[in-house]
């Protein structure tokens, strides 16, 4: 039987891992709730980022938060860039997930031509900290992930009910033509809805090049827990990809904890799978 | 009278080593080129998909041996032509583009791909057709059942039983040998059968295994599987691992304030786990390292500047030769010794060769006529020792003044 210490420092490990997902998943839910595009190449724009980070961090030794500053506008300019193709070609749900599948095996393809398909790893001094707290340990790389991954899923979960903007686009997304009727100009909202996504995914991409090693084929290694963290977070809902996200990260990190770590890939769905039995009311 | 024909003799074998060196160490500008149509050595690599990061060093180790080998004479006088497919990691595509080398394409030759999985997938079109199939890199040796597979890297017949006896031995040499180990392997299937060889060896010579773990490849988080590690504090930590996985846990243990006493890594990449700073004095597998003894083995030194300055212009992070971009020199080695041996291009042939001869390669001296066509096992273990790795054991392989540390 695995110790309460154990136990409570597995679960604090896979909360904080779920913070990753929640970031990941928050401008998927955010294109797929709010728009109907369902954006792969989403994973793809989080690792370029990843990248230009590592890139900017080993050649040129400039700090990820300054990395960040640059990479994150970059990435809201390719978002919207991406969305004023799907909007010039009448991208529908359906065909947004060829497209996007198709630009991220792009993206994948361009990466490993620059980077080659070898394994990257940032070292930095910030990777290995964490604070103890009683028998615990957090890692303070990771508790900073989940705190800005927590301002912003609430920033973007208050500008979608508190402002005009956020209403607008909720209000496009529940019935378009009704939404125009009062006004509301989608097409415009929407550039802006497609550049926050990939902004995050941009805030996404420089915290995984901290944490996590980088390989072109990694674009995918996230695409089945995110989307099962979108799902069960409800799609256009920031709060809820994250609590999702700390929700499967918990649960892979127990299962690791009391059962063995070959099962943590299983967790993710099974997790998905009850929720959608249980069909709760806020599904 | 004085019988001269014992010195003349001489002469001519001493002629003939001569000329033999001339022709090895003279520039390939200066000797008959290879002429006529070309030999065609068909393979496929990973060069996409999540093998890729290793199958780019096999491709660079392949295009210095095609160069190496037309530099000498090629293929029987004929220059040599290496058709390279990509089988995106996917055993599957290996399997079909093994098919269209040898139907559609035509090739005379075929050299394996690497990875357990793609191997087998092309071991099944070889034997169809009865090719000739040198592979470096199938960890799981039972596994070859094919006549004409040969390994071009010397695990041996039954790795699961000899290497992990190789690694208690060095541990036995400790000042104070572990009692009890942590076994923890990826799930990828030559990990796994070596972590599973480890854990029964280590039980028998009555080394406890208080926690034995596996996890999928591409983990992503190694927070829980620290915790348990940290939890059991065994005397020594062994890692089935792949890539960046062994750099990945240490750092989690690291954040959990833990330092295992002891480790050692599988299949880890060598140059990131030697810079890091949870590296030193990890230890890990190898066949040679470019050190002494290793690299007054013919053409070491050679191959070794030529895959530095091919890796550097690939911009691949670690540019040093290492056991595994030597498998692919192995590889190349053998075919051409089995051509050479045969003076034929004939796949039956070159088979009934290798099967008498031993081949001298990178790796020393191979012989393929044990179980599974294995010769001798030369598994050997390395350690990080200021940031390189440097053979320790067995100490005949040591470079010169490097003894095994314990942590």
């Amino acid at each position: 039987m695995p110790s309460a210490t154990l136990l409570g420092q597995a679960l604090i490990s896979g909360v904080l891992a779920g913070g990753l997902y929640g970031l990941l998943a928050m401008g998927l839910s955010l294109s797929w709730g709010l728009l109907r595009l369902v954006n792969l190449s989403h994973f793809a724009l989080a690792f370029l980022a990843a990248y230009i980070v590592y890139e900017l961090g080993t050649s040129y030794h400039v700090e990820p938060w300054w990395s960040a500053a640059m990479v994150v506008p970059l990435m809201f300019a390719i978002g919207a860039g991406q969305h004023w193709l799907f909007d010039k070609f009448k991208v529908n749900e359906l065909a947004s997930l060829l497209i996007t599948f198709s630009f991220a095996v792009i993206l994948e393809v361009a990466i490993q031509l620059y980077w080659t398909a070898d394994f990257r790893r940032y070292e930095t001094e910030y990777a290995t900290r964490s604070i103890k707290a009683g028998p615990f340990y957090i890692p303070v790389l990771e508790l900073v992930l989940c705190i800005v991954a927590g301002l912003l899923a609430w920033g973007t979960w208050l500008w979608l009910r508190r402002t005009y903007v956020g209403k607008a686009l909720r209000a496009a997304a529940e019935d378009p033509a009704i939404a125009a009727a009062y006004g509301v100009d989608h097409k415009k909202l929407a550039y802006l809805l497609s550049g926050i996504g990939a902004a995050y995914a941009g805030i996404a991409g420089t915290f995984i090049a901290l944490i996590a090693t980088l390989a072109p084929a990694q674009i995918w290694a996230y695409l089945g827990v995110v989307f099962a963290v979108v799902i069960i977070g409800r799609l256009g809902n920031p709060m809820g990809a994250l609590l999702a996200g700390m929700l499967i990260g918990a649960s892979e990190s127990i299962a690791m904890a009391v059962l063995s770590p070959a099962w943590a890939p299983v967790v993710s769905f099974s997790v998905l799978i009850a929720i959608l039995l249980w069909d709760p009311e806020w599904l | 009278m004085v019988d001269r024909r014992g010195a003349w003799r001489r002469r001519h074998v001493l002629a003939g080593m001569i000329g033999g060196a001339a022709t090895l160490a003279a520039p390939s500008i200066l000797r008959a080129a290879p002429a006529g149509k070309p030999v065609r050595i068909g393979g496929t690599l990973s060069l996409t998909g999540f093998l890729a990061q290793t199958a780019v060093i096999h491709k660079i180790a392949s295009e210095i041996m095609v160069e190496e080998i037309n530099g000498r004479n090629g293929f029987l006088g004929r220059p040599v032509e290496y058709v390279l497919l990509d089988d995106q990691s996917k055993p599957e595509v290996a399997r079909s583009l093994y098919e269209k080398l040898i139907t559609v394409d035509k090739v005379d030759l075929i050299q394996g791909p690497y990875a357990t999985a793609p191997i087998l997938a092309a071991m099944g079109v070889a034997q169809r057709y009865g090719k000739v199939m040198v592979q470096s890199s199938m960890g799981i040796p039972k596994l070859q059942t094919y006549d004409r597979a040969f390994p071009a890297t010397p695990f041996g017949p039954e790795p699961d039983k000899t290497y992990p006896n190789v690694i208690l031995d060095a541990l036995a040499k400790f000042p104070t040998p572990p009692k009890s180990m942590v076994i923890l392997t990826s799930k990828f299937p030559s990990a796994q059968f070596m972590a599973l060889g480890m854990k029964e060896q280590a039980e028998k010579r009555g080394v406890k295994v208080p926690l034995y773990l596996e996890y999928e490849s591409g983990n992503r988080d190694f927070g829980a599987i620290a915790a348990r590690i940290k939890e059991a504090n065994a005397d020594f930590l062994w890692v089935g691992s792949l890539g960046l996985e062994s750099n990945l846990l240490l750092e989690s243990l690291r954040k959990l304030d833990y330092t295992p006493k002891n480790h050692f890594h599988l299949y880890p990449a060598p140059g990131p786990l030697a810079l890091s700073p949870d590296g030193d004095k990890a230890l890990c597998s190898t066949f040679l390292e470019p050190d002494e003894p290793f690299m007054s083995r013919p053409g070491m030194k050679r191959i070794a500047a030529e895959y530095k300055a091919k890796a550097t212009k690939a911009n691949l992070p670690y540019t040093t030769l290492d056991a595994q971009a030597c498998g692919m020199v192995s590889e190349w080695q053998i075919l051409e010794a089995g051509v050479n041996g045969a003076n034929s291009l004939d796949d039956e042939k070159i088979a009934a060769w290798l099967k008498k001869n031993k081949v001298t390669t990178v790796y020393g001296p191979m012989r393929f006529d044990g179980p599974f066509n294995h010769g001798d096992a030369a598994q050997l273990i390395k350690q990080v020792q200021n940031k390189e790795w440097k053979v320790v054991w067995p100490t005949e392989f040591a470079a010169p003044g490097v003894k095994l540390i314990a942590a």
